[in-house]
């Protein structure tokens, strides 16, 4: 399991958001997500300008075997999008906190966030849940 | 609640992934995960846990007989040691299951059958029994192996004096570095490979000297998950998918397994109603990933759906098999596919989507 950065907050839908000085907001997947759904094959990204809500979907993201939305950890609007996910959705699985998805503006509000420690906890439990 | 196979602690130790597939606990991926798998049977060699799949004998005076009425093919012309395809039909045409018919001799032939079937299918057969034969359900003593890839006969020529030359040829009674086992040249990968049948309190060993011995081929285990996406590239049928009990083997494109000038089960039906679906293959040219269960149009005409679709990882691109209206497309159209509401273009491509070359 890759170490869960300290310098940025966390969804319960396995989502990471680090807040820019500028205001905005870069969203990607952990490394929890990751490896559950293996190998990424296609990113569907949300359009720049698109508004979105704290806690709701704003794309898809496929495995070789399954099909998963991830939300918006903010209410605002796109600022822009990762486009190198088209070709490449393979650099999530392998640096997850390295590539961020989408970048978000205009931001009004903060959904429910965690901290590194909570996060890794909140993950902790979840395993025990699979098992 | 699942069952486990013989190899199950081997999955664990690997590394697996374990999910319940067909009534068994079985590994989806290894750590390797699906792409890796994929290409390692692509371009090296992979092992699979099969022993899932079932195993059954009939054996006795009127086994052929039995199998010439209970299946679309025909044995009769068949040599022992050869293994051939067949299909189990309802009398309306539609699939019960396929399987793998081994002959070992004119009177006994050992058979393999889909795993998510097995019960249905025992249960088939042996309503339908006739004459002096016997029936047995073997699958709960025999565990198998499947060795795949371009490096699967080196690879098994450490442990094993002798292998089965051609395709579709089995043989019996293998001494596999002690271990006795029945080994074919079959798979469900379309790639050179070979199934090993052995009992399950060898089956441990077996998988870790197999292990061991294409460790410097670059031999890794692999799951359900590559199984599936190998044998879609291979376009190879899947029942549940490309054919079921609503699907007839003719339109499930499985012309090659049905002998109409013989009397079968279903054979009527199938003979008489003209042909209104076909089997396809799709390719999307715009972005988006193919799945099963979704609508194929020809401009606004809904012809059919697709019935497997995946990311295919040595074609790396994203393909279907679809069953549609006869005679609406040819290959090199344009269709789309309707992806979870979006539509996606794709092209009508030739089965199969991925062909070995065979060295000589």
């Amino acid at each position: 399991m890759k170490e869960t950065l300290k310098d940025r907050k966390y969804t319960k839908t396995h989502e990471w958001v680090l807040f820019n000085e500028d205001g905005t907001a870069d969203m990607g997947l952990t490394d929890f997500a990751q490896e559950h759904l293996s190998d990424l094959v296609f990113f569907g990204l949300p359009n720049v300008g698109d508004a979105v809500k704290k806690g709701c979907a704003i794309g898809d993201v496929e495995s070789v075997k399954a099909v998963e939305e991830y939300n918006s950890p903010v209410d605002g609007d796109i600022a822009a999008v990762n486009e190198t996910l088209l070709d490449n959705p393979g650099s999530v699985n392998a640096d997850p906190y390295g590539v961020w998805v989408v970048r978000i503006g205009n931001i009004t509000a903060e959904g429910e966030l965690m901290d590194a420690d909570a996060y890794d906890a909140f993950c902790t439990e979840a395993l025990k849940d699979e098992e | 609640m699942e069952q486990k196979t013989a190899l199950y602690a081997c999955h664990v130790a690997c590394g697996g992934k374990i999910v319940p597939f067909a009534g068994y606990l079985l590994p989806v991926q290894y750590g390797t995960g699906i792409i890796a798998e994929h290409m390692a049977v692509r371009t090296k060699c992979g092992l699979f846990d099969v022993s899932h799949m079932g195993e059954v004998m009939l054996e006795g005076p009127d086994a052929l007989k039995n199998l010439q009425y209970l299946l679309t093919n025909s044995y009769i012309v068949m040599d022992p040691g050869r293994i051939r395809y067949g299909i189990l039909c309802y009398p309306d045409g539609g699939v019960v299951d396929d399987l793998l018919v081994h002959k070992i001799s004119n009177t006994k032939y050992f058979i393999i059958v889909n795993a998510s079937n097995r019960e249905k299918d025992v249960q088939w057969i042996r309503e339908h029994l006739q004459g002096d034969v016997t029936f047995s359900d073997l699958s709960d003593t025999y565990a198998e192996l499947a060795l795949q890839g371009p490096l699967s006969r080196q690879i098994a020529l450490k442990l094993t004096a002798k292998l089965p030359e051609k395709y579709y040829s089995f043989l019996s009674d293998c001494d596999v570095s002690g271990i006795n086992a029945v080994i074919a040249q079959t798979g469900y990968t379309g790639e050179l490979g070979y199934e090993f049948y052995v009992k399950n309190e060898n089956a441990p060993a077996l998988w870790n000297l197999l292990l061991q011995a294409g460790k410097e081929e670059g031999l890794i285990p692999c799951g359900l998950g590559a199984r599936d996406t190998l044998r879609l590239e291979a376009s190879m049928p899947l029942y549940g998918h490309e054919m079921d009990e609503t699907i007839n083997p003719l339109e499930a494109g499985l012309n090659y397994g049905v002998k109409l000038d013989k009397d079968f089960i279903g054979r009527d039906a199938i003979a008489v109603h003209p042909l209104r679906r076909t089997r396809i293959g799709l390719k999307a040219v715009e972005r988006g990933i193919l799945r099963e269960h979704q609508d194929v149009y020809l401009d606004s005409e809904h012809i059919g759906r697709t019935t497997s679709g995946c990311y295919l990882p040595y074609l790396k691109g994203a393909y279907a098999m679809a069953l549609v209206e006869v005679g609406k497309v040819d290959t090199g159209d344009t269709v789309y596919v309707d992806v979870r509401g979006k539509r996606v273009k794709c092209e009508v491509v030739p089965l199969p989507f991925y062909k070995r070359t065979r060295v000589l």
